[in-house]
């Protein structure tokens, strides 16, 4: 900026609540997709995906705008931070995001005196992995028969949907009690 | 905290409505792609082309290299399996016999894979 003598000065990036907020929770959401990627796993890509948590709580306290920015700077700012930035594993991360927050974006208008957070997170889960299978069948492993294996996939989704989900259910059920007190 | 009071709010009606659907998709996924007809041929593959193209009618036994190693294959009464594989998992050993077509065993660090295919590959509707 221009300090009106004709003087270059220190320009600052002004950063309003609504960021700092949006930065701590995509911190939230990395730290646990950190801890899980030192987990060993059973089979390739099966995985708890516990920032998703994350994901649905900013969805239904913030809205699906902020939980895009989140899902978003967690998918890149965690695969920059694991090693993996542009590798076919992050292709596959943002892949099952995006689907994952595509059909969350309809599935938040079910009414939620029915549907609570593990109905989302269950058909989330499915989401992200159908948008994986697809990537690894469409892109990664074209000649080989990879749907085979989805009927392991969509259990492991559920499962986990289901766990995530409850702990969401759990947590938002706890900061509406406190909000309400 | 009182879990019996806590427990409907957690799960509410819809929720045990979207399970049961995850669970008959699931159970439609199995049938689908594991209960296919008993498979004539087996077609294994190396990084994507076919290496071996070969019945299940007779019994033999295959040295399939990859950039690991050797993945070596077995074909006996109609089915197939991975007996050994040099990748770290062993995963596509562990699968066992394969029979039915479409099953697939994959070998993916030595870039091997073998599919169960039937006199003619069927159609799914992947495929349309």
């Amino acid at each position: 900026m221009w300090d009106g003598c004709g003087h270059m000065t220190v320009l600052t990036i002004n950063s309003t609540a609504e960021d700092h907020k949006l930065a701590y929770l995509a911190a939230l959401a990395i730290s646990l997709m950190w801890v899980e990627a030192a987990i060993p796993s059973p089979l390739p890509g099966v995985k708890p995906g516990l920032a998703n948590i994350v994901t649905l709580l900013v969805l239904r306290q913030y809205g699906l705008r902020t939980a895009f920015w989140v899902a978003g700077l967690r998918v890149v700012a965690g695969s920059i931070l694991l090693g993996s930035f542009l590798t076919p594993g992050f292709v596959m991360s943002l892949g099952g995001a995006m689907a994952s927050l595509a059909v969350l974006s309809l599935a938040q208008y079910l009414p939620q005196r029915y549907f609570g957070a593990v109905s989302l997170s269950v058909l989330a889960a499915f989401a992200h992995i159908a948008a994986q299978l697809a990537i690894v069948s469409a892109w990664l492993m074209p000649d080989v028969n990879v749907f085979y294996l989805s009927p392991v996939f969509a259990a492991a989704a559920w499962v986990f949907g289901l766990s995530n989900g409850l702990i969401a259910a759990q947590l938002l059920q706890r900061s509406s009690h406190e909000s309400a007190a | 905290m009182n879990i019996v009071r806590l427990a409907p709010t957690l799960l509410r009606r819809g929720d045990l409505g979207v399970l049961f659907a995850g669970i008959l998709a699931i159970a439609m996924l199995g049938i689908h792609y594991w209960t296919g007809p008993v498979g004539d041929r087996v077609v294994i593959k190396r990084a994507g082309t076919v290496f071996l193209n070969a019945s299940l009618d007779r019994a033999f036994n295959v040295s399939v290299p990859g950039p690991l190693g050797i993945t070596r294959i077995e074909v006996a009464q109609k089915k197939a399996r991975v007996l050994s594989d040099p990748g770290p998992r062993q995963l596509c050993v562990r699968q066992g016999w394969i029979s039915r077509v479409g099953e697939v065993a994959i070998c993916l660090p030595n870039q091997v894979s073998m599919e169960i295919v039937g006199r003619v590959r069927p159609y799914d509707s992947l495929d349309y």
